[in-house]
Parts: structure tokens; C-alpha cells; sequence
């Protein structure tokens, strides 16, 4: 579905990601692992339009996108939950929702419903400003809002950030579930056991560059990956 | 200094005219906080697009011989594509750049407009047409006034509600206020958002021209620096309301303009000091509650 190939990418002075080819297959959930500062979010935001490359080529469905404007990638498919959430702290939880759908002119009622059905927390609380929700609510309404533009393809930025590991649990059910209806996952982790359990192909990266890369539950028995992100 | 104890109509008088004053001023003053809500900036240009209505609308009755309605609907269209025009030219080139040069930008524009009125429009004071229509003067019990001091609270009254409206309650209101406190989300969203902020700078013009022309029947001499304190009263309206809050800067404004006329009524002495009571009361303001009145919170949950 979305292939990267070769993708250099100079941010804040330094070449934060060195030249990295992955691809991302249809209805898989692959994810990028690493350390911080290992490049992993400035490639997601490449990916989004957000950053602008210095070389290589992010193609989409066969297109083309390095180089095309946020707006653009967005409307052919492409939504990015970012870290740390970044949800309109001063719109209600049901404005934060429907942003999401901000580029459909379809109903919404039969998304809504799924949404809350998912989220059950949502419902409760459609009426407050999102600023005042918990950290966990945070998560959850930013994937929701992701969802609500029917996405082919999410990223996800460090989902699990700052959650209880009840919590970051409960998100990853959400993310295999939300595969399961077709949506295909690119999830950028430091929470490397998590991501790998739940992933169909895994890359790790280091200081800008792909070191590693294989199935999720190989690279989850690895000893490299093990001593280095996994403690044991 | 001397209290004058006014008679309870020309009591009643002044508080007609600061309401008019006011609403004339939250007008204008909306487009400092509207634009200020989505770039962060201080728009000085403001005052100066507030001066181009008044000529436009000087233009199209003097002396095109235009009736006022067609008149004052070209004049509308006229500064709001100015506005647009402003902002893509003078501020989107210099959407990465630092907020400063923004308002440095702002500030030539400012000069721009002044010295473009001085060539165009030459320096001498017009005459801004007389239009007996808003200008007749009508009794309400005791107290008399211009058509005019009804119209403008009412028109400014409407027109704020209508703008409410469009923030709260629609999709473009909703990608406006998601795009005033974070660019680069609303983007993923698929929010434009040059469309949102040529939006912006085309209501906040559109509102200072109708300010604009109505202004210019109270205080009918223009010259090319007319906007000058209107457009620094009105800043400091916004502020004193909350910068970048819409109902705050028509409270601001109200109380500013209501201030202004009061304080001439029961301290005639003081009326030369007329134009200082609004920095008078920026400063206080800015000493006792520097966030304005309905100032935007900061307490915020990450």
C-alpha cells in the first residue's frame, strides 16, 4: 500500500532520517521501533506532507505523494494520530470527532455510532472540551478522530506515551481491532514488546537508519532487539 | 477639576452616544482580535484598511454619484477583497517566519496604505458624503438623536450574533477555531488553511468597513490618517476584552466607547484629554488583569 523508498530527510540542521526503504502491505500492521531521536516521527510526519524531504520517494497506492501537500495525502487516505495526542483542547470531545471528518460530505451518524461503540468513555463525555479529559480519554478520542476520516492508512505516533499499562493495553486491543476492519497500521513505538506482539512486520530503527527488520514475533525473540529495547 | 452634573436627558444623550461610539468600535475591533485568534499577530494595517473604506464609500457618492446602498455594497466587496489581498501578499509569504517579521509587515503595510492614500486620494480633508437617510433626526421621549445612533448598535448587534453563529456553530466555524490553535493538526485534518485565514481577514474587513461607514457620518472629515486612532482605540478595545475573543471585544469596545463619552459628560475639563482614556485605561487593563476581561485560559490538560 504505501512504499518508502531511499527517503532522506534533513530536520533541525541534522539528517534525521539517512536514507530508509520500508513498505507498509495492505491490511498489515507494520511497525518502526527505536530510541529517541531515531528518526521515527519525523518519517511518519514526511510521510503526512508535514516535513519536507530532501531526497527518496513515498509512493501511495501506486502514487507519487513525496512532495504533495498535507492536505492533499490526507484526502487520499492518509491520517496521522500524532504524539502527544494534539487534540483542539478548547472544541467539545463531538467537535474533536467530527473534525476528523472534516473532508467528507457524507452522513456521519453510522461512524459516530461505531466510534462510541469503541469508545464507550466518548459517549459519556461528548459534551466537555477535550482539554479536560484524562490522559487515557486523550488517546482514545485522537484515534477516534483519526478514524472519522475513514482512513486507508493510520500512523500512529507513540500511542502508548504517558498511559498506565492497563490503559496502553486496552489501546492495542483497539488497534488490532480497528485492523480487523480493514484499516492498515503504520505504529511508531518505544514500547517495543507491545508493538512487535501486535505487528506483521517490524523495523528497527537507529540514529536515522533501518538496522533491523523482519516479522514482528521474530524480531520480538531477537537478542539485539531484546537487549536493546525490550530490558532483558 | 469641576463635576458637572448633567440633566438626566443629556445623561440619557451620552449614554446613546457612547453606545453608538461602542458598537462602532467593536466593529473594527473585532478584526484585531479575529486575526490575532489565527496568526498571533497585531494587524496594525487595520486602521489603515478602516481608512480605505471611508474613501471607497467618499469615492462612490461624491464622486461617482452612486446612491448610498450600491455605494456601501461596493464599498463591503472592495475592502474585503483588500483584506484577502493584504494577507496573501504581506503575511503568507512569511507563514515560517518568525512572529516579529509578521508584525513588522503589518506595520509597512500600515505606511503603505497611508502614503498610498496621501498620492492617491491627495493629503487635504474631504468631506464625507452627507446621507439624510441615517442622518435625520429622530426624538425617543426627551431625547433626540440621529437615525443613525439607533442603526449602528442594532447593525453591529446583528452582525456580531451572525458571526457567533458562523464560529460556533458551523464547519467553517469549527476549522477556524481548530486552525486558530494548532496549524499543523488542523492541516491533517484536511483543514485548508489559507482558505481559513483569507476567511478570517475577509470578515474582519468587511466589519471595519461597515464600522467605516458609518463612521464617517459621525465624524465626517477624512484624511489619509483618520484610521490612525480609531484603529489604536480599537486594538486597545480588544485587548481590554481579551485579545483574540470575539464577545470580549465588543465588551471592550462598549466599555471603551461608553467610557469616552461619560467621562467628557461629568468632566468637561477633561475633554481635551478625550483620546487618552482609552491608553489610560490599556494601561490599567494590562497592571490589573493582563489576559483582558474574558481572556483566553491558560490551564490546559496535556
Amino acid at each position: 500500500m504505501i512504499e518508502v523508498e531511499n527517503l532522506k530527510v534533513n530536520y533541525g540542521g541534522i539528517e534525521a532520517v539517512k536514507g530508509i526503504s520500508f513498505s507498509v502491505p495492505q491490511g498489515d500492521i507494520v511497525t518502526l521501533i527505536g530510541a529517541n531521536g531515531a528518526g521515527k516521527s519525523t518519517t511518519l510526519r514526511t510521510i503526512a506532507g508535514l516535513v519536507k524531504a530532501k531526497s527518496g520517494s513515498i509512493r501511495f497506492m501506486g502514487e507519487e505523494i513525496l512532495g504533495k501537500d498535507t492536505v492533499d495525502i490526507v484526502s487520499r487516505g492518509i491520517t496521522l494520530v500524532p504524539e502527544g495526542r494534539r487534540l483542539f483542547p478548547d472544541l467539545t470531545v463531538m467537535e474533536n470527532i467530527k473534525i476528523g471528518a472534516y473532508l467528507r460530505k457524507d452522513k456521519l451518524d453510522d461512524d459516530i455510532e461505531w466510534i462510541f461503540d469503541l469508545f464507550p468513555r466518548l459517549k459519556e463525555r461528548h459534551w466537555q472540551l477535550a482539554g479536560t479529559l484524562s490522559g487515557g480519554e486523550q488517546q482514545m478520542l485522537a484515534v477516534a478522530r483519526a478514524l472519522m476520516s475513514r482512513p486507508k492508512l493510520m500512523m500512529m505516533d507513540e500511542p502508548s506515551l504517558g498511559l498506565a499499562p492497563l490503559i496502553v493495553k486496552g489501546i492495542f486491543r483497539i488497534i488490532q481491532e480497528i485492523n480487523q476492519r480493514g484499516v492498515t497500521i503504520l505504529l511508531i513505538e518505544q514500547n517495543a514488546n507491545m508493538a512487535l506482539r501486535i505487528a506483521d512486520m517490524g523495523y528497527v530503527m537507529e540514529t536515522g537508519a533501518i538496522t533491523l527488520q523482519g516479522p514482528g514475533k521474530e524480531l520480538l525473540v531477537n537478542d539485539e532487539v531484546r537487549q536493546a529495547y525490550l530490558g532483558s | 477639576m469641576m463635576i458637572l452634573i448633567p440633566t438626566w436627558d443629556t445623561f440619557l444623550q451620552a449614554v446613546a452616544n457612547g453606545l453608538t461610539l461602542g458598537s462602532l468600535y467593536a466593529l473594527v475591533a473585532i478584526g484585531y482580535t479575529m486575526v490575532y485568534g489565527i496568526l498571533r499577530l497585531i494587524n496594525f494595517a487595520h486602521g489603515d484598511i478602516f481608512m480605505m473604506s471611508m474613501y471607497f464609500a467618499f469615492y462612490m457618492i461624491s464622486i461617482f454619484y452612486l446612491p448610498w446602498y450600491v455605494a456601501f455594497l461596493i464599498v463591503i466587496v472592495a475592502t474585503g477583497l483588500l483584506g484577502i489581498l493584504i494577507e496573501r501578499a504581506a503575511y503568507k509569504p512569511l507563514r515560517e517566519a518568525p512572529r516579529i517579521s509578521l508584525l513588522i509587515s503589518s506595520i509597512g503595510v500600515s505606511f503603505l496604505l497611508e502614503n498610498f492614500a496621501v498620492v492617491a486620494f491627495s493629503g487635504i480633508q474631504r468631506q464625507y458624503p452627507s446621507i439624510p437617510f441615517f442622518q435625520n433626526v429622530i426624538s425617543l421621549g426627551s431625547v433626540r438623536v440621529q437615525r443613525l445612533s439607533i442603526f449602528v448598535p442594532i447593525i453591529m448587534a446583528v452582525l456580531v450574533v451572525g458571526l457567533l453563529f458562523l464560529v460556533n456553530y458551523t464547519k467553517t466555524g469549527m476549522a477556524m477555531r481548530a486552525a486558530s490553535r494548532d496549524f499543523e493538526t488542523a492541516k491533517v485534518m484536511g483543514i485548508n488553511i489559507n482558505r481559513v485565514i483569507s476567511m478570517t481577514f475577509l470578515i474582519g474587513s468587511v466589519l471595519a468597513a461597515v464600522g467605516a461607514m458609518m463612521w464617517g457620518m459621525k465624524y465626517p472629515q477624512i484624511q489619509p490618517y483618520v484610521g490612525v486612532m480609531p484603529g489604536l482605540k480599537c486594538f486597545i478595545a480588544a485587548v481590554i476584552g481579551g485579545i483574540g475573543n470575539i464577545k470580549g471585544a465588543v465588551i471592550g469596545a462598549l466599555i471603551l466607547g461608553m467610557l469616552e463619552i461619560l467621562i467628557t459628560l461629568f468632566f468637561p475639563g477633561l475633554s481635551g484629554y478625550k483620546d487618552a482614556i482609552a491608553f489610560i485605561a490599556l494601561i490599567v487593563i494590562l497592571l490589573v488583569r493582563p489576559t483582558g476581561l474574558l481572556g483566553e485560559k491558560q490551564a490546559e490538560k496535556v
